[in-house]
């Protein structure tokens, strides 16, 4: 443990900076949980392995020579049709069903997926290397790597795509109806089932663009999904559904979190920090809530 | 209640004899005790009181860690025995084994009952998903933390330690496996009398309604604590016989397993029925055999078959054995059945 953090400055400038282009990416794949969420009803505790599993196509484009940064367009499209494939093998089953039976149907992809990637892919640490350079700040002091900038840059962009589409077209119409109430746009003659399929291809199509982005600014490997879902989830939940820019606002949060447990504590324990950090979180949130319950009494 | 004494008594005539009849499988019929016993505790929880966690991984983990913890900081310093201390070896008489041993067992129970005590005030008022949610990071959360401690050996894992030798080669498997079936039996019927108490109907009365239940004038969070605590008693002591079983301790692939062994404890009770007293044995048994025999046979697919069994049973079987076996002869459950309404239901199937 040393606490160079704040002996020098500079350090700090860094850690928020690396920060908030991570915390961008978590967004990202936090507006698809959001998007299930709502919707659906549904938490997808595969969704990380989504998000590796389009990495892992970003990264086979860079095998073959290709430059992965066009993962960004390749992987989405290929994602999207992995969910609506896992959407109407699995998940049409379990809509209506107890959130405990999704999350443990959910779990059981994640395992799946995480052994498949793992046969597929290999077992080890990859990165697709985009051999963008860096950036230097403040008299060389903070070091951005190019890739990095380049990532918060897309993710933003598809974000915003996104919600433009969500407000304007016909289909974002439809999913935002169902999610306001399921039963009456179905009454009203809108498919809700093929919204819900269309809306977990969406999502695996975020997760795609965050999982190629992933690959080339960070590593992947195949048993990495996990906190990739934990932190979209407690995005989920300090953001609250159907809040844009409250998921912006709390991504980039946890990524500066991130970052300053990364130097403080120590790598090892960074993982484990952010998973911590969810269990502090809602029992700070039950406890909110407790307290609101005593004043209705 | 004759027929039951029967049943009891062969069951245990068989568990004695078990080792004898099969003595290559003592180790799987260990393992299978332990499962038993977390599916049984899972129950309290996800079947009884419907409150659905994957943080019972977290008492198993613990006890694990603390009863090879005690059995060698008892007699030898405990940070040379792990890596960090350049892994000296040590080697326990037998005396020294077996008091280590019955003293780490009492601390692997205790310590995670009243860590479950303490906790429990925060963690169990949470609702549904949040609960399951939170759990599920507690349980990670432990794994990773107690993967960067360097006196419990860090991510280099902790080796339990060897049994000792007491003359015969075939010692270490009978120990584990009678102490392994005592501790089933205790939990077994410790469950058994509470099931046949008010408490049970309490842990029931928050399940279907908690708001109700807490309406009606019952303490629901008292209950839930203790409840949560019966379960982390048992938990921690199946993780502290399955250390020395397993004879190494890993803090992510052993110990605080969510991904294998938190999630078989879910399966194996939804897949023996929740919320009854034979369904997690039952689920427990069905679902070792069935796991053995893929790991024997399909090494390497075992993860695949895991997470294909995992959505089949969550999907199409979420009733469980127990519960099928309900609906298709009500009347060996204390059912009274209408035969007319019975009929009816037939016929619209």
């Amino acid at each position: 443990m040393d606490f160079l953090v704040f002996q020098y400055p500079m350090i700090t400038v860094q850690a928020c900076l690396d920060g908030i282009l991570l915390g961008v990416l978590f967004a990202l794949i936090a507006y698809g949980m959001a998007l299930q969420w709502g919707v659906m009803n549904i938490i997808n505790i595969a969704q990380g392995d989504l998000v590796i599993l389009g990495g892992y196509i970003a990264y086979f484009m860079y095998l073959y020579g290709i430059h992965p940064a066009w993962g960004v367009i390749v992987a989405p499209v290929i994602m999207y049709f992995v969910g609506i494939a896992i959407y109407k093998l699995v998940i049409n089953k379990v809509v209506d069903r107890d959130l405990f039976i999704s999350i443990l149907a959910t779990f059981g992809i994640s395992i799946l997926f995480m052994q498949l990637m793992n046969f597929a892919f290999g077992a080890d640490v990859v990165l697709a290397n985009s051999g963008y350079g860096t950036t230097m700040l403040f008299d060389s002091n903070v070091v951005l790597p190019n890739s990095k900038i380049f990532s918060a840059f897309i993710s933003i962009l598809f974000a915003v795509c996104l919600v433009i589409y969500m407000k304007k077209s016909k289909l974002g119409r439809a999913i935002r109806a169902t999610a306001q109430n399921a039963r009456a746009a179905k009454i009203l003659g809108v498919d809700t089932e093929k919204v819900y399929a269309a809306t977990f291809g969406i999502n695996a199509a975020l997760c795609g663009v965050a999982g190629a982005l992933i690959s080339i600014t960070f590593t992947i490997h195949p048993y990495m999904g996990l906190p990739y879902t934990i932190r979209s989830f407690m995005i989920v939940i300090v953001a609250g559904l159907g809040n844009l820019p409250g998921v912006a606002m709390s991504g980039m949060g946890l990524g500066v979190f991130e970052e300053f447990a990364d130097y403080i504590l120590g790598t090892e324990f960074r993982i484990g920090s952010v998973f911590l950090l969810l269990v502090l979180i809602l029992v700070y949130r039950r406890f909110k809530l407790s307290r609101k319950r005593e004043y209705l009494k | 209640m004759n027929r039951n004494i029967i049943l009891y008594a062969a069951i245990l005539i068989f568990g004695l004899a078990a080792p004898f009849i099969f003595p290559a499988f003592k180790v799987q019929l260990s393992i299978l005790c332990i499962l038993i016993v977390l599916a049984i505790t899972w129950n309290i929880q996800g079947g009884e009181m419907g409150y659905n966690t994957f943080g019972n991984i977290l008492f198993y983990g613990l006890g694990m860690y603390l009863c090879a913890s005690v059995q060698v900081g008892m007699f030898f310093p405990l940070a040379e025995w792990t890596e960090s201390g350049g892994e000296k070896t040590f080697v326990h008489t037998p005396t020294q084994f077996f008091q280590g041993m019955a003293v780490g067992l009492v601390v692997a129970a205790v310590v995670p009952t009243i860590v479950a005590g303490l906790i429990g005030y925060s963690i169990l008022g949470l609702r549904g998903h949040y609960f399951a949610i939170c759990t599920l990071g507690l349980g990670v959360a432990a794994g990773e933390i107690s993967g960067g401690i360097e006196i419990i050996g860090a991510g280099q894992g902790f080796t339990t330690p060897p049994f000792p030798n007491v003359g015969s080669l075939e010692a270490r498997g009978e120990f584990f496996y009678f102490l392994s079936f005592l501790v089933l039996i205790l939990t077994f019927l410790a469950v058994k009398a509470i099931y046949s108490t008010r408490f049970k109907l309490i842990l029931n009365a928050i399940r279907d309604n908690e708001d109700k239940a807490e309406a009606m004038g019952i303490e629901t969070m008292k209950y839930k604590i203790i409840g949560w605590m019966i379960s982390a008693f048992f938990c921690g002591l199946a993780g502290g016989i399955m250390g020395g079983l397993v004879g190494y301790i890993d803090s992510t692939d052993v110990a605080f397993d969510g991904r294998e062994m938190g999630v078989f404890m879910v399966l194996m009770a939804i897949l023996g029925g929740k919320g009854t007293l034979w369904g997690p044995v039952i689920g427990a048994t069905v679902f070792h055999i069935f796991k053995e025999g893929f790991w024997t046979f399909f090494l390497g697919w075992q993860y695949v078959a895991l997470g294909v069994l995992i959505v089949v049973i969550v999907i199409y079987f979420p009733e469980g054995i127990m519960g099928w076996l309900r609906e298709k002869y009500p009347e060996r459950f204390g059912e009274v059945v209408d035969e007319a309404d019975r009929k009816a239901q037939v016929e619209i199937k």
